[in-house]
């Protein structure tokens, strides 16, 4: 690491670009050549890092467009010969995960709303309206971090079964609300907890109620929260796994997670190219969100994490 | 003004409906559960009172307590991973990496959003065997070794298992203690090295006592999800090789739901909770008597 503070310091000292975009002379002298080569290490590692991040996702990228043949026969390492779409095709129609898809936003959605409007609505509740015992029912709302989803899961599962709701998609919707809820209300009430309460007093001397005003004026304010918490509360419930397995008794209501785990089962022992490809299309969408709010997305989970 | 903000009717309009949707999912089933633990049965077959019998099955359940150790095992094993290489990541970023950083984290975070049972799947075919030579595989053959059967024995799956779930998160914990160090004033830092610490000294003695509080909450958020793994075993080795790779997570839901047996499946269920709340007390009480000491 003594090495690492050498670069470090001559990092520091680097000149800047000189207007006409070339570093100055200076940067040639020895010890700067010296602090160069002392860095060749670690950005080794950090391509060691980075190689070992990237690759296996490269590699399933490649591996979709193969065909059977190509498994059989050729080297892990090789680049498919094709562009096989028929993988892709494959996956969506015989293995079903264009249903599986569409299980999943059907119940993912609704869900996320109700997440929403309920959880900033108990945290405008609990921290900006007034009464006595809202700190009581924040902290039952705690609690419901802490507990594993096994622990609620039989319960449940008689209820739904029971009821007859578990031959439709209502089961993951209740269940995500409740589950997302206590992290959702108890992240809002910390957004509120930065706008001065005036704000919505003086809204209500307008005569508007104070209902309207958490609608006009408290849920505008924390836009961006909203959108922070949705994020989050997305990756967790479009990734969930052991609530859909539970709940859904049928395979045509199999969300994206629980059909790609029976996929290697069923169609996908044999069939290596559509594997791959079905494997790709569940990870397709967390990508593209991924791509466009990184820092949003990285921001958020970090802070829910550190709440929770 | 105090009226507005302390109308009773709005606030049962706002907080009603959550509170209703949080009780009726999460409060009443964990009470029901409890309740279930006395019982044993299933919706199908009905339920019968048996007393403590689940319990003392519990305690004599040889499966139960390989459960139990597996679960502490991978737990510790991938918590110490996690927030280790973790930890490293994060100094990466800030001491070396410093402003270049953000691309890095932006890739090493990636994994962290995709689905588990993708991973899994994935991870799968990287370490396969047969029919087709897995990459990991090939390299090793590469080197001259053996293909490495990695699903055929409870310590190679085992290892897999830590692996996998260390890959996909050591950007998350990159992240979260990147925050917590990036805090540490500069003027810290540069009066320590004008006192002549450079590179471990300064980590040790400066860095790594004030990053102690998000050092803590990254373990405990750790181990929280460590001890609750379900995703990964269920979609990677199934329990497999024969219950070689088991928590209690995945006993609870196979004696649930493949034996119907739903007073015994609540009692693993609670045995899980108190396990939880258990370490979570431990490494509470442990980081503070530490914390005053330094």
């Amino acid at each position: 690491m003594t090495t690492s503070t050498l670069a470090e310091h001559a990092e520091r000292t680097v000149p800047p670009l000189s207007p006409s975009g070339r570093r100055r002379l200076g940067s040639r002298r020895p010890g700067r050549i010296r602090a160069k080569l002392a860095k060749i290490p670690l950005n080794l590692a950090v391509v060691f890092i980075l190689v070992i991040t990237v690759y296996p996702l490269i590699w399933l990228l490649l591996s979709s467009f193969k065909t059977n043949d190509e498994f059989v026969n050729g080297s892990v390492f090789a680049l498919p010969e094709t562009l096989n779409w028929q993988n892709y095709i494959d996956a969506w129609t015989t293995g079903n995960m264009g249903q599986y898809l569409s299980n999943s936003v059907l119940a993912v959605f609704p869900a996320l709303a109700l997440i929403i409007l309920l959880g900033t609505a108990a945290g405008f509740a609990l921290e900006v309206m007034v009464w006595k015992g809202r700190n009581g029912v924040l902290l039952a709302f705690l609690v419901g971090i802490m507990v594993p989803g096994q622990m609620i899961l039989l319960p449940l599962f008689t209820v739904y079964f029971q009821t007859g709701l578990s031959g439709s998609l209502w089961p993951l919707i209740i269940t995500y609300t409740g589950i997302g809820l206590p992290l959702t209300t108890f992240m809002m009430a910390t957004f509120f907890r930065s706008i001065p309460r005036e704000v919505f007093e003086a809204s209500t001397l307008d005569g508007a109620s104070i209902i309207r005003s958490f609608f006009t004026i408290g849920f505008p304010m924390v836009r961006n929260g909203i959108f922070t918490i949705a994020l989050v509360q997305f990756f967790f419930i479009w990734n969930d796994l052991l609530i859909a397995l539970t709940f859904t008794n049928s395979s045509a209501l199999r969300t994206i997670q629980v059909g790609l785990l029976n996929f290697t089962g069923e169609y996908g022992a044999t069939q290596y190219g559509p594997l791959f490809a079905a494997i790709c299309i569940n990870v397709f969408g967390t990508l593209v969100i991924y791509l466009a709010l990184n820092q949003r997305v990285m921001k958020g989970l970090t802070a829910g994490s550190v709440k929770g | 003004m105090k009226h507005v903000l302390g109308d009773k009717r709005a606030i049962a309009i706002l907080l009603g409906p959550a509170l209703l949707v949080y009780t009726a999912v999460m409060l009443v089933p964990v009470l029901w559960s409890l309740g279930y633990t006395v019982f044993e049965g299933n919706t199908i077959i009905g339920f019968t009172f048996v007393g403590f019998d689940n319990f003392t099955r519990l305690a004599g359940d040889p499966k139960v307590w390989d459960a139990v150790l597996f679960t502490l095992k991978y737990a510790l094993v991938v918590t110490v991973g996690q927030v280790f290489i973790g930890y490293l990541m994060s100094l990466l970023y800030v001491f070396v990496l410093k402003k270049s950083s953000n691309i890095v984290r932006t890739l090493v975070f990636f994994p962290v959003v995709l689905p588990t049972v993708a991973v899994a799947l994935l991870f799968q075919k990287l370490f396969e065997v047969a029919p087709q030579t897995g990459v990991v595989n090939s390299i090793i053959n590469s080197f001259g070794g053996e293909s490495v059967d990695w699903f055929g024995s409870g310590a190679n799956a085992f290892l897999v298992i830590a692996i996998m779930d260390i890959w996909r998160s050591i950007g998350f914990y990159g992240v979260l203690l990147y925050a917590g160090i990036v805090e540490i004033p500069e003027d810290t830092l540069e009066s320590a090295r004008l006192d002549g610490a450079t590179g471990w000294g300064l980590v040790r003695h400066i860095v790594l006592p004030l990053s102690l509080p998000v050092l803590l909450s990254a373990v405990i958020f750790s181990i929280n999800g460590t001890l609750k793994v379900f995703d990964t075993i269920i979609a990677l080795t199934n329990g497999g090789p024969g219950n070689a790779t088991s928590p209690l997570t995945l006993y609870m839901f196979q004696t649930s739901f493949s034996y119907g047996e739903y007073g015994y499946g609540s009692t693993i269920a609670l045995l899980l909770t108190i396990v939880c709340l258990l370490v979570t007390v431990f490494i509470f009480r442990s980081s503070r008597r530490d914390l005053t000491k330094a």
